[in-house]
């Protein structure tokens, strides 16, 4: 099995939240602004890479029938973990996350990944799917966020880009502007490979005429 | 009317195989769209003399912005330009007509992408959009920029009908602000809505002839009446709609407008007030008989108009904002599929079956 294949996979053909279309809650709601976006970010693919370990690694002694509580209970005790640390260490961030990061209990990419991946693979594999997974989900939340941001406060990652002269469409940073730029990088994405594919065709149709 | 009829009509060397109605018309889309910008041409000068300059300017913004951003998207997706078909001039127009008469000069451009290329465009351009383009648009920037879109510039025409108002008087300020009748009645209630005006007749006056704080398209009731009239005699728009719809804001707020001491006395409201002040009228005529965000069947339609009339009703006597119109047609706009599913025109020459046994 191909490690790096597996981390890349996550980051753009299987990215959860453009591609697998998971977690779509905190990516809306925790993504007004750059640094927030990037420590729910961060958490989850902690949570995730763990939870992947921890799930591979009992794999064998967890009894199909019970699987899924045993999987939440596992998520939950992590997800502890990292709310205390967060507390701990960055009292801001976790005021500013505030009930989003209890939620992430029970974000569909975690169990996702559990079920999917992690119960069927070794403990290896299944940590690298976590990073990669989680690394796809940092970077999804992060280009949102900085897109939101940007558009809708006119700075980013809290520094101020736009000048005086730029008056931010507040609903960017609302709920709304959430869907649609969610919605519009689905649709770029999916533009582009359209394109690609497009071009691909072309030139294997070219190729078959010489 | 399909777009997609006017472009097969364009390419006659084809033969073209449809099935029935085959109706000879000289009918078309560019057409239609035409004649309702004229009909709203009176409106919209009115409402350029009554609040002057500033008007003009925005409604130029917004009818610039969208056919440009129209143009712009169909020749980046590759497709035939249609700007000249009016569709775009006429969103632009009618999302004018829902703002605010003076505001910055970025608020028509957002709005005119938001209703252009967030509204139309993403959902396949004319003809197939959910939601009506111009209220998306007013929703868009009235989230975006909420103080600047509440700010109400009060008319160049004064109590006496000469150019002798707060505009006219004060020429060396930019703009003097004041509240909207609906404004007001939501804040301070109906007594001092009465006062500001002088007496009921002449509010109702002030109403019907448009010289009051509003937006652009609030202004005229009776020049929008004149124009909807006219669609309604070349058969663009039922009279069900606009009569449902008004109608059943009028008696709504005649059953539970009414308030004496703060307390609800049902049948004591104002439903000439309701019915000729806000966006209902424009809103009544121009936006709930779209062709494509509303219902097919007559009897669709009037469903539709009934929800437009409650909800704009509910909004404006308990909801946070003093007007609902744009709102209670969007909502309704979400709807419509589900209506069209369930409404269907009875056929000719059918017999109702016999009701089933269990």
């Amino acid at each position: 099995m191909n490690l790096w294949k597996e981390f890349t996979k996550g980051l753009i053909a299987e990215n959860p939240i453009f591609r697998l279309a998971l977690s779509l809650c905190p990516a809306l709601a925790v993504t007004s602004n750059v640094y927030n976006a990037l420590g729910m970010g961060l958490t989850v693919m902690f949570v995730i890479t763990c939870n992947n370990i921890s799930v591979s690694t009992f794999r064998n002694v967890i009894h199909p029938k019970v699987r899924v509580p045993v999987y939440i209970i596992s998520i939950a005790t992590i997800v502890t973990v990292a709310m205390l640390v967060l507390e701990a260490f960055l009292p801001v961030l976790f005021k500013e996350l505030g009930i989003y990061l209890s939620l992430v209990v029970v974000f569909a990419i975690i169990l996702a990944r559990a079920e999917v991946f992690a119960a069927k693979n070794k403990v290896i594999p299944a940590m690298v799917d976590g990073l990669g997974m989680g690394a796809g989900f940092t970077l999804g939340m992060v280009t949102i966020g900085g897109i939101r941001e940007i558009i809708g406060n006119g700075s980013f990652f809290g520094y101020q880009l736009l000048g005086s002269w730029y008056h931010p469409p507040l609903i960017v940073i609302l709920a709304p502007g959430g869907f649609i730029v969610i919605g519009f990088i689905i649709g770029a994405m999916n533009l582009s490979e359209k394109r690609k594919k497009e071009k691909m065709e072309k030139t294997a149709a070219a190729g078959g005429n010489i | 009317m399909d777009p997609k009829d006017n472009k097969v009509n364009q390419t006659p060397e084809k033969l073209i195989v449809t099935s029935s109605p085959h109706v000879h018309d000289t009918e078309s889309v560019t057409k239609i769209m035409w004649i309702v910008n004229l009909t709203l041409l009176p409106a919209a000068v009115f409402s350029v003399i009554n609040f002057g300059l500033p008007a003009l300017v925005t409604m130029l913004l917004c009818i610039a912005g969208s056919v440009a951003f129209e143009a712009a998207i169909q020749y980046w997706r590759k497709k035939e330009i249609t700007v000249s078909d009016g569709s775009a001039v006429l969103t632009g127009l009618l999302m004018a007509m829902c703002l605010p008469p003076s505001i910055p000069w970025y608020i028509p451009l957002v709005g005119s992408f938001a209703a252009i290329g967030i509204a139309k465009h993403t959902m396949g351009g004319l003809g197939h959009n959910i939601f009506n383009p111009a209220h998306i648009g007013r929703a868009f920037v009235m989230a975006s920029y909420p103080v600047a879109m509440t700010t109400w510039a009060v008319t160049r025409i004064g109590k006496e009908g000469d150019f002798s108002g707060a505009m006219g008087k004060i020429a060396s300020l930019d703009v003097v602000t004041g509240a909207t009748p609906l404004g007001i009645l939501k804040q301070q209630g109906y007594q001092a809505l009465v006062d500001s005006f002088g007496s009921q007749a002449a509010m109702y006056k002030a109403l019907l002839i448009g010289n009051r704080g509003g937006s652009l398209g609030e202004t005229s009731a009776i020049l929008l009446i004149i124009g909807g009239l006219i669609l309604i005699a070349k058969k663009y728009i039922k009279w069900q709609v606009p009569v449902v719809m008004i109608g059943t804001v009028g008696i709504l707020t005649w059953i539970l407008g009414g308030k004496v001491d703060g307390k609800l006395v049902l049948f004591t409201g104002d439903p000439i007030l309701h019915m000729i002040s806000g966006g209902l009228i424009i809103g009544a005529f121009f936006m709930a008989t779209d062709m494509v965000t509303t219902p097919i069947t007559t009897k669709g339609q009037i469903i539709f108009a009934v929800g437009c009339g409650v909800i704009t009703v509910l909004i404006r006597l308990y909801g946070g904002y003093p007007e609902g119109v744009c709102y209670s047609i969007l909502l309704m706009n979400a709807v419509t599929p589900l209506i069209d599913r369930y409404v269907y025109p009875k056929k000719f020459g059918s017999i109702p079956e016999p009701a089933k046994r269990r």
